[in-house]
């Protein structure tokens, strides 16, 4: 029954002030509550997309001889097939295999920072951080190849859609995709692809500028002078919870 | 030897602990190849979307777990990320029913349109 580690202290005094009732520092508690209210945002987002494909026809045909239409949601890895260098190669998901890798892996370099942190060497922090900031803008330089490929289509294949134009239906030829029209499905899945993965990248950028920031002090010795590197902690939750999103973005987005 | 260290009073460049950050990495990069395997190998359809939705709920554990280390942390702060999630369960089964119906509303396709 004796929990020996710190001395008794009675709830009341515990939250009554002047206490760390949680044991963390103000600055990391609020990093975990906003994280919490992001990860209700991206769950939003998700769950928008769900619904709607729920709601959506699905292709009534085999698997294999499926076609872009906008009557119904497309298949994942019919979408998601190019990678670059490998023009015209059909690659289904093996691009976003290879950006859910650099992502984790520059989760791992982040935690090995922190780790770096807490025995206060100064030089693997920095070394980390590096790699951190690294992994991150690979990651964003393969998601604007990504949308650019998506944005730009595939001209030798156009889809062909009824749409309203002038005031009757007409038939259209769709190649690439924006916010209106979407060679690949109904225009929903464009919007919601820029969506998601945009509020995602975003969270991405901004964790990279982050990493900026703390590699840039710690090569100051901002966090040396300090004695101790806490802010490599709060930022590196940030940076795990943008890779945490990524996790659920690659199931539901690319998988499922 | 050491005598850049003369300014750090506690643990003076300790070794590096990094056996599970990589167990960690080991674990969540298996677990995604294995997506990959099933994705290509697995009929898609409603069991293959539970061991999708079960994999990455596992793959989630271990990066709030161990990379964000709130395993470390103490009970009241676990609870207090953990508990409010539930409105997130809720979220996904009132949306999902929600779009179960709109399906269901929605003209079916016409053959050969």
């Amino acid at each position: 029954m004796a929990t020996v580690s710190t001395q008794e202290v009675s709830p009341k005094k515990l939250w009554g002030g002047g206490m760390e009732p949680m044991k963390a520092s103000y600055g990391k508690l609020m990093m975990w509550f906003f994280l919490l209210s992001d990860a209700f945002t991206f769950s939003a987002l998700l769950i928008t997309y769900g619904m709607n494909r729920f709601g959506a026809n699905a292709f009534p045909g085999l698997r294999e001889d499926f076609k872009f239409s906008t009557e119904y949601w497309p298949i994942p890895e019919a979408v998601f097939k190019a990678a670059p260098f490998f023009h015209d190669a059909y690659l289904p998901l093996v691009f976003v295999g290879i950006m859910t890798f650099i992502l984790i892996m520059s989760s791992v370099t982040m935690v090995l920072a922190v780790e770096a942190g807490h025995r206060m060497d100064q030089n693997d922090v920095e070394k980390w951080m590096a790699w951190t900031v690294i992994g991150g803008i690979t990651f964003l330089g393969c998601q604007a190849w990504e949308w650019s490929h998506f944005i730009h289509g595939e001209p030798d294949s156009p889809t062909f859609a009824k749409v309203f134009q002038g005031g009757q239906w007409v038939t259209k030829q769709i190649i690439g995709a924006n916010l209106h029209e979407n060679q690949y499905g109904p225009p929903l899945f464009a919007d919601l692809f820029f969506f998601i993965t945009g509020f995602h990248g975003t969270h991405v950028l901004s964790g990279v500028v982050l990493n900026i920031l703390i590699f840039y002090n710690t090569t100051m010795g901002v966090y040396q002078r300090r004695g101790h590197y806490e802010m490599v902690e709060k930022v590196g939750l940030y940076w795990h919870f943008v890779d945490l999103v990524w996790v659920f973005v690659f199931t539901f987005f690319y998988l499922v | 030897m050491e005598a850049h260290t003369v300014n750090t009073p506690n643990q003076a460049l300790a070794k590096p602990q990094t056996k599970l950050i990589w167990r960690t990495f080991w674990i969540l990069l298996a677990l995604t190849a294995l997506e990959f395997l099933i994705a290509f190998t697995v009929p898609a359809g409603t069991p293959r979307t539970i061991i999708f939705v079960l994999m990455t709920l596992v793959k989630a554990f271990y990066i709030v777990a161990e990379f964000m280390h709130l395993k470390g942390e103490v009970k009241t702060l676990i609870w207090c990320i953990l508990i409010p999630t539930v409105f997130v369960a809720w979220f996904i089964a009132a949306l999902l029913i929600e779009g179960g119906s709109v399906h269901e509303m929605r003209p079916q396709m016409p053959a050969g349109k």
